[in-house]
């Protein structure tokens, strides 16, 4: 089957590695017999909800997110209608911060962003920055851990009731306190994680593409197959390590 | 003060000396560090000393080796305290400082962080400001962040000092802008321009009004021969410019400088574009500390690798050539020099200490693609050897060319074992990787330890 990816801003939004999620996708799809066609999405472009089964939002360093936030907003109706069309979603770091409600700076005034995430960002003082393990259940009784590196000064903000991605084991997470990290509304996920995020945590590679399936096939996500994975538990076991000896402290 | 300081550097040196004899490391920055503990305006004192004064080198890449060549090309007519040892913070400076016993000119290459201190403490001649590369962000911060410390610390510079930048950059050359005693060097040889940017492309938005610029050429990441459409805003003029560029593969390059001075003809024994740039730097500095213009040719031709960048260490019948890969410009331009001749045996080398940096993401921003079709066996190593492995996978590595092996010294015979006899092995380790195999070749006696008077 062919699995149709949106990659949001990948000329400004690129720090973190985030072409290492997508070849992530691109190669356990791939795999498994599917293909996948990847679209860049830019400045000005419309972007038509449905059109894609997965939408992609990396981060940016300060002055690339000034320069799409407004963009990206604009674009804030069609991907909130595009995820409750079904499509699943990425977005790290600068894109999680931007698909919430907005980004609070130091003077108090709001950077709007798409809205699709229910939280807002506030600029904070300190950053926050190391290795995270958390621990997520993003279906009744799948229990997984994930394992990233968090860079962030913002302090995000959940609203009661808005679902975290996973509870903090080590690490800062979304604000420091609330001892979660990310956000998750359907099929899609926000995260400050990178590292990148997915070589290292094939299980929540596969979910993101067995939910990209789902919307292009229109039934219920598919149950992809195993795949041997050594490496990549290898690299999951040392960032976890890392996470329990290092994550979290200021 | 003057008694005082007296002392302090006599107990600074003295330490020193116990460090080196105790083989601690070298005691590159254990004197400076006493020192600048003890009194970090002594760093001031022991500076304005220096009655050819001082010139400070930062960038995020080759500044030991561009603060090396102008050592080479100053040495002929100055005395100098320098920290060959790339201690580059100012408690290095305080060692070089201290070191440096009846020298004239303080020439040091100083770390991007460091550079507003050292800017205030040294009160510098010359500084030369190269280039700004995304660099380690959980250390560093953002470019922007670096950029705009820069821009503060310039402008405590005197009207007297000389501001050298590279007007390839567009962030560090507009650093330049407006200033009378500035000089600008660059590469003028589009022959030698990536056909696109590269991915990991920094400063490509105009800094004026944040369009994207379009390049004539881009030479290593975003530097090169830019303009804005939108705007206007484009690379000014070079006072120092390399022209007519041959690049030699592995074994070095030669190009025409020419500048307000004349124009040369350098050889260099170094290899790689960066190193052209690397070079045009050195000839910079050291033309505005007054430089003759055969000094510069002759300091440049007579230059040769340190460890780590491009030294070739003989080991038996077969030799290990070392590339130190630290982010991803400078791990992108040391890929590109083999790309002229792939090495059929690979060692690379990914350690997450804070110098490497913890946060690993950065070797997915590394251009492996176009080496990997062509490379025989690749050999992954360091503490975060099963990561790279994966990123060297999903950049189109066949699993049956790659082996993972985290420890160094089992990485590195198995390395000597797989190549042929009079061939090279190249080896791409990350800083402490670096450190930690050059420990164990000087274990091995292959190569001196570096404050034996080898270069570093």
């Amino acid at each position: 089957m062919r699995i149709r990816i949106g990659h949001l801003y990948p000329d400004y939004l690129n720090i973190y590695a985030d072409r290492g999620n997508i070849a992530v996708l691109a190669r356990r799809a791939g795999l498994r017999g599917h293909e996948l066609e990847l679209e860049a999405i830019g400045l000005g472009d419309s972007l038509e909800p449905g059109a894609h089964d997965l939408l992609y939002v990396g981060g940016g360093q300060d002055r690339e997110q000034m320069l799409i936030a407004p963009d990206l907003a604009e674009k804030g109706a069609s991907i909130r209608e595009a995820v409750e069309r079904g499509a699943a979603l990425l977005a790290v770091c600068g894109g999680y911060q931007l698909l919430g409600r907005g980004y609070r700076g130091r003077d108090g005034a709001l950077m709007p962003g798409a809205a699709l995430f229910a939280h807002e960002t506030v600029a904070g003082t300190s950053r926050m920055i190391g290795d995270v393990l958390l621990d997520c259940e993003l279906e009744p009784g799948m229990r997984r851990p994930l394992a990233g590196f968090e860079n962030h000064a913002g302090r995000t903000l959940l609203d009661a009731g808005a679902e975290p991605l996973g509870r903090v084991v080590h690490g800062f997470g979304n604000d420091g306190e609330s001892g979660y990290e990310g956000c998750r509304l359907e099929r899609a996920v926000g995260t400050y994680l990178h590292g990148p995020l997915l070589p290292r945590n094939p299980w929540l590679a596969d979910w993101l593409l067995e939910q990209a399936l789902g919307h292009a096939s229109g039934d219920d996500p598919p149950m992809l197959a195993a795949l041997p994975d050594e490496l990549e538990q290898e690299a999951f076991r040392v960032a976890a390590e890392r996470a329990k000896t290092r994550g979290g402290r200021r | 003060m003057g008694v005082r300081l007296e002392l302090e550097t006599l107990a600074a040196r003295a330490v020193g000396t116990v460090s080196r004899a105790a083989g601690r490391g070298g005691g590159t920055t254990l004197p400076g560090k006493l020192l600048w503990k003890a009194d970090p305006g002594a760093v001031d004192a022991l500076a304005a000393r220096l009655s050819a004064g001082v010139a400070l080198v930062s960038a995020t890449n080759g500044k030991t080796t561009t603060t090396a060549m102008a050592a080479r090309i100053l040495a002929g007519d100055h005395r100098l305290a320098w920290n060959r040892a790339g201690a580059n913070l100012l408690s290095g400076i305080a060692s070089a400082l201290v070191a440096g016993r009846g020298a004239d000119l303080g020439l040091f290459e100083v770390d991007e962080g460091a550079l507003p201190e050292a800017i205030v403490r040294t009160r510098p001649r010359v500084v030369s400001l190269a280039n700004l590369f995304r660099d380690q962000l959980d250390r560093y911060g953002e470019l922007e962040l670096i950029a705009e410390r820069w821009r503060e610390a310039v402008q405590a510079l005197s009207e007297q000092a000389m501001l050298v930048v590279n007007a390839d950059d567009p962030v560090v050359a507009d650093l330049a802008e407006g200033r009378e005693r500035s000089l600008r060097f660059g590469l003028d040889d589009p022959r030698h321009a990536r056909p696109a940017l590269q991915h990991a492309a920094d400063s490509k938005y105009c800094v004026r009004c944040g369009s994207p610029y379009v390049y004539a050429a881009a030479y290593v990441g975003h530097l090169g021969d830019y303009a804005c459409p939108a705007c206007g805003h484009a690379r000014p003029a070079l006072d120092v410019a390399a022209r007519d560029i041959d690049l030699n593969g592995l074994t070095g390059s030669r190009f025409r400088l020419v500048s307000t001075r004349g124009e040369l003809e350098v050889e260099l024994s170094l290899p790689g574009l960066y190193n052209v740039y690397n070079a045009t730097a050195a000839a910079s500095v050291a033309f505005a500390l007054g430089a003759a213009p055969a000094a510069v040719r002759d300091g440049l031709a007579a230059f040769s690798a340190a460890f780590g960048r491009f030294e070739r260490i003989p080991t038996g019948t077969k030799s290990i050539v070392v590339l130190l890969i630290k982010n991803p410009a400078a791990a992108n331009e040391a890929l590109r020099t083999l790309e002229t001749g792939v090495p059929p045996v690979l060692v690379i080398a990914l350690n997450d200490a804070i110098a490497d940096g913890q946060d690993v993401s950065w070797i997915w921003d590394v251009d492996f693609e176009p080496l990997l079709p062509h490379a025989g066996i690749v050999v992954a190593t360091g503490e975060r050897a099963a990561e790279l492995a994966l990123r060297l996978v999903h950049g189109g590595l066949d699993e049956e060319r790659l082996e993972v092996l985290p420890d160094l010294e089992r990485a590195l015979d198995r390395g000597l074992e797989l190549v042929e006899a009079g061939t090279d092995l190249v080896i791409l380790p990350t800083y402490t990787a670096m450190l930690a195999l050059r420990g164990i070749l000087t274990s091995r006696g292959v190569v001196r330890p570096y404050w034996d008077g080898a270069p570093s």
